[in-house]
């Protein structure tokens, strides 16, 4: 346990009074702070958004990216030093907006990284606009007359894509949405949970007070085991929707496929030494 | 004497490895070539050919006239009868196909080898034409069978003694068949005795070993031609080289990746075509930003969209220059030839972590994946340079570390993340120096001036382009990248034409930073320049008059798709002349 100040910056949040993002930081900071992890013990990838702000709030190494590749650059600073632990987050514009592929190849990978989504149906910083999230029929900015298509479904895409955690926390419940990163963050493969985080500027129909109404929490008897339940699982909405683990698995990772990295990783590893580098230039001899 | 071979057939005969063996073959018997194969952009059917120029002397380019033709079926004669050199030997199937109303040039020379029936006679299937057709080729040229046998043992060991000795049998049926039946025919080929051993290498693996020898630790790469041939040399051998190299979903994942291992520390690459730049345009503006070294090989074909995938061009100079928003400073390296591609790949790398910032290799289709013979590389003499990488030492000697410090050269120490102190941060937005987003109109202004330092540091030691040939010469032709080869053979052929004619080349490789004041006087003291491009517009022409002023009013420029000849240029001379 370490304080959570140790994750103080010098720049104050800029985020909306009572936006959600405050629960997922709070959760987190939390989280870091019970697992006993200095700013220098784990590395922060951030999109753009609103969440990805927080780059700026949470003492780390980190990397805020591009508008919709959180995913790879992270994916790229695991392949480089697989001691690293990689935590994204990403809006769900950033996430189903722009980079839904990296988000499938990177569940199916399976590569040891946790990756937290700031679910709150909206594009919060280009000042609310639909996000691939929202409910059908939402009025936006940019859906005067409502959403036409259907929302995707965050879990329902990670169950399918082979996620081997896949969690649903809420930015209203902090202690929980803690406890969710925590297994998350310890779990080895790719983590996914999809927070709900009301963007109380934004959005005027999801708020803390609706999620509230329409949540609950899967109960104990709930194994978590089975693909196909959690599929089940994910097609809940409306009024019950839940919340907690949903799918959990033990697999090998992607980087325990990569021999070259068994010993150390891949920055540690010596240069080619001479003969080797004699060998390759042999052959073309 | 310079020659030609070129051996055709449809797609899946082989002729692909055919030409390998064969320069292989070639170089072990102690000659100089050049390989390059022509394929549609299919992978069955389709007619495909492979060409290799040789010769006893150093040849640079490949040349068109075609000496000897193996035809592995009819097509290939209809094909490229056109092209045929006066005198020129033609080996063909006259027991399967007919030529004789072809009216092939009066002074062609025929080899008729039935290759089905030799094929029969060695136990093979007809899939291996191609073989008995290597054998005959190496009789034609009056070289010893040893250097075929030699590279096939090679090529079919890992299958074991029976596949050699079965394919050894096979070629050497086409060897024996042209001693017995033509040997008045044979004209063989006068090799000098070598000095050095040479490598035969294409430009792909080139790059590829430059990459390794500078310590390359993380490549990403999306299919595409003409980089496919890296991509599967660099998978093969990265266990043994210890890096990584992993096939992401598409390119823009490859450069967010790359960018990220560099992060990590890691010496990083991407390579592409032209398409699959147009994905990775803003990764590297992000790699810009976040001042973070990512090296890129960017091959270039003829577009625009899809283009002529298979196929080569020069016509991406300004895009690769300009391409990304914002103001950042970025290298642009384009080799010409086999060791430039092997050092150029490699001094990349040093580049790209001295100042911090995203280096391109700019190479094309004809020049990844010719094959040359070249001077063995030097791996060892590659120096590794990473800059203002800090030590580990140095790096957790205070716990925060600011990343982006104003500094005279605008250079920063860079720390890595994981060291037990020193923490930072990269940070698309406009940052201050800890890193943290900043959008103050004075650190705006001070930012991008540091930036733009490195790119002022980068113009300070660029080195002057080589000029080849003579002083004092009566055309200077420019170029840069993969015409040097062509160009230098055209001033071989232009001055055996007329031996008083004074001419040289000035050859352009460092693009960004470029060398404006060399090139200045390169061209101020020259009588009249001829500026060689494989694009329609004269891309480095207009380069050269944005950075100096000069205008260069003769330009040759092919944009067909097709590598640039010496013929072509003689053909260019005498027009503008
Ligand atoms: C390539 C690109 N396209 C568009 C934008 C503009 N943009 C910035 S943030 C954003 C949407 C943010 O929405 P989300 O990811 O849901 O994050 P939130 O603000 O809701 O946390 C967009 C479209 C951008 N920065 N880059
Ligand atoms: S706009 Fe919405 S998501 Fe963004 S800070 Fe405000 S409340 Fe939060
Ligand atoms: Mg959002």
């Amino acid at each position: 346990m370490i304080s959570t100040s140790t994750f103080n910056t010098p720049c104050t949040p800029n985020w909306c009074p009572g936006c959600g993002d405050f629960g997922i930081w709070s959760a987190l900071r939390r989280a870091l702070s019970n697992l006993g992890w200095k700013p220098s013990d784990f590395v922060m990838v951030y999109g753009i958004g609103c969440h990805g702000h927080m780059v700026n709030f949470l003492k780390s190494y980190a990397f805020e990216t591009l508008h919709g590749r959180p995913i790879p650059v992270a994916e790229g600073i695991k392949l480089a030093n697989n001691k690293l632990n990689v935590i994204v987050m990403a809006g769900d514009g950033d996430t189903f907006g722009e980079g839904t592929n990296h988000l499938v190849h990177a569940a199916r990978r399976n590569i040891d990284i946790t990756m937290i989504l700031h679910d709150n149906q909206v594009y919060g910083l280009t000042t609310g606009q639909t996000a691939p999230t929202a409910q059908k029929g939402f009025k936006t900015k940019s859906t005067p007359y409502g959403v036409l298509e259907e929302p995707v479904n965050p879990i329902g895409i990670a169950v399918a894509a082979g996620a081997t955690f896949i969690a649903r926390g809420f930015a209203g419940d902090i202690p929980f949405t803690q406890s969710l990163i925590e297994q998350a963050i310890a779990h080895k493969g790719f983590s996914f949970i999809d927070v709900f985080q009301p963007c109380v500027t934004f959005n005027k129909i999801n708020t803390y007070q609706w999620f509230s109404d329409h949540t609950y929490y899967l109960p104990k008897e709930y194994g978590a085991n089975d693909r196909g339940e959690a599929y089940k699982k994910a097609l809940e909405w409306g009024d019950k929707i839940p919340l907690g683990i949903l799918y959990k698995e033990e697999k090998p990772t992607y980087e325990d496929g990569i021999p070259q990295i068994k010993d150390k990783p891949i920055i540690e590893t010596p240069l080619p030494t001479r003969e080797i580098m004699d060998a390759f230039i042999n052959e073309f001899i | 004497m310079i020659k030609t071979w070129k051996i055709g057939g449809e797609a899946g005969f082989g002729i692909m490895v055919s030409g390998t063996t064969f320069s292989r073959s070639l170089a072990r018997a102690g000659l100089y070539l050049v390989e390059t194969s022509e394929y549609p952009s299919l992978i069955r059917g389709g007619h495909n050919t492979v060409a290799v120029t040789f010769s006893e002397k150093p040849v640079y380019a490949p040349y068109k006239p075609v000496d000897i033709l193996v035809a592995l079926n009819k097509e290939t004669v209809i094909f490229h009868k056109d092209e045929l050199a006066p005198g020129a030997s033609v080996l063909y199937d006259g027991t399967s196909y007919d030529i004789s109303q072809e009216n092939l040039r009066p002074d062609a020379v025929f080899f008729s080898i039935p290759f089905g029936k030799l094929i029969k006679e060695s136990g093979g299937e007809m899939i291996m034409r191609n073989t008995v057709a290597l054998g005959a080729s190496i009789a034609v040229l009056g070289l010893p069978f040893e250097h075929l046998a030699h590279i096939l043992t090679a090529q079919f060991t890992k299958k074991g003694q029976k596949v050699v000795d079965f394919n050894i049998t096979v070629a050497k049926s086409g060897y024996d068949y042209i001693v017995v039946n033509y040997k008045e025919k044979i004209t063989p080929m006068k090799i000098e005795k070598k000095e050095k051993e040479q490598m035969v290498i294409t430009g792909a693996e080139a790059s590829g070993l430059g990459a390794i020898a500078a310590g390359i630790k993380f490549f990403a790469a999306y299919p595409m031609t003409p980089i496919n041939a890296l991509l599967s040399y660099m998978a093969a051998v990265q266990v043994k080289g210890n890096f990584i190299y992993k096939q992401p979903e598409d390119e823009i994942a490859a450069i967010n990746m790359a960018i990220g291992a560099s992060f990590s520390g890691a010496r990083s690459m991407v390579a592409t075509s032209g398409g699959g730049f147009s994905l990775m345009v803003e990764g590297t503006s992000l790699a810009g930003m976040v001042e973070q070294p990512v090296v890129i090989i960017m091959g270039m074909r003829p577009g625009p969209a899809t283009g002529l995938p298979t196929w080569t061009g020069q016509a991406d100079l300004h895009f690769i220059l300009n391409a990304s928003q914002g103001e950042f400073p970025r290298i642009v390296l384009a080799p010409g030839d086999m060791e430039e591609m092997f050092k150029l790949t490699a001094e990349a790398f040093n580049l790209a972590d001295r100042y911090q910032t995203p280096t391109f290799v700019l190479v094309d289709k004809y020049l990844f994946e010719a094959r040359f013979t070249t001077n063995v590389f030097h791996p060892e003499e590659i120096v590794i340079d990473r800059g203002k990488l800090l030590s580990y030492e140095d790096q957790i000697k205070t716990p925060d570390h600011n990343r982006f410090q104003f500094t005279e050269d605008g250079i920063s120490p860079r720390g890595i993340p994981g060291r037990p102190g020193g923490v930072f941060r990269a940070n698309s937005d406009e940052h201050n120096e800890a890193g943290y987003s900043d959008e103050e109109a004075a650190n705006t202004a001070k930012m991008i001036e540091k930036r733009m330092k490195k790119q002022q540091m980068a113009n300070m030691a660029v080195p002057a382009p080589i000029v080849y040939g003579d002083a004092d010469a009566e055309i200077t032709f420019s170029g840069w990248g993969s015409t040097k080869g062509a160009i230098l053979e055209a001033i071989k052929k232009l001055k055996v034409q007329n031996s008083n004619l004074k001419v040289n080349y000035m050859h352009v490789n460092y693009i960004n930073p470029f060398p404006s004041e060399a090139v200045e006087q390169i061209l101020k003291n020259a009588k009249r320049v001829v500026d060689v491009e494989g694009n329609h517009n004269g891309q480095l022409a207009d380069l050269i008059r944005m950075k100096t002023g000069i205008y260069i009013k003769d330009r040759i420029l092919k944009y067909d798709g097709r590598p640039f000849y010496p013929e072509d240029i003689i053909e260019g001379v005498k027009k503008i002349i």
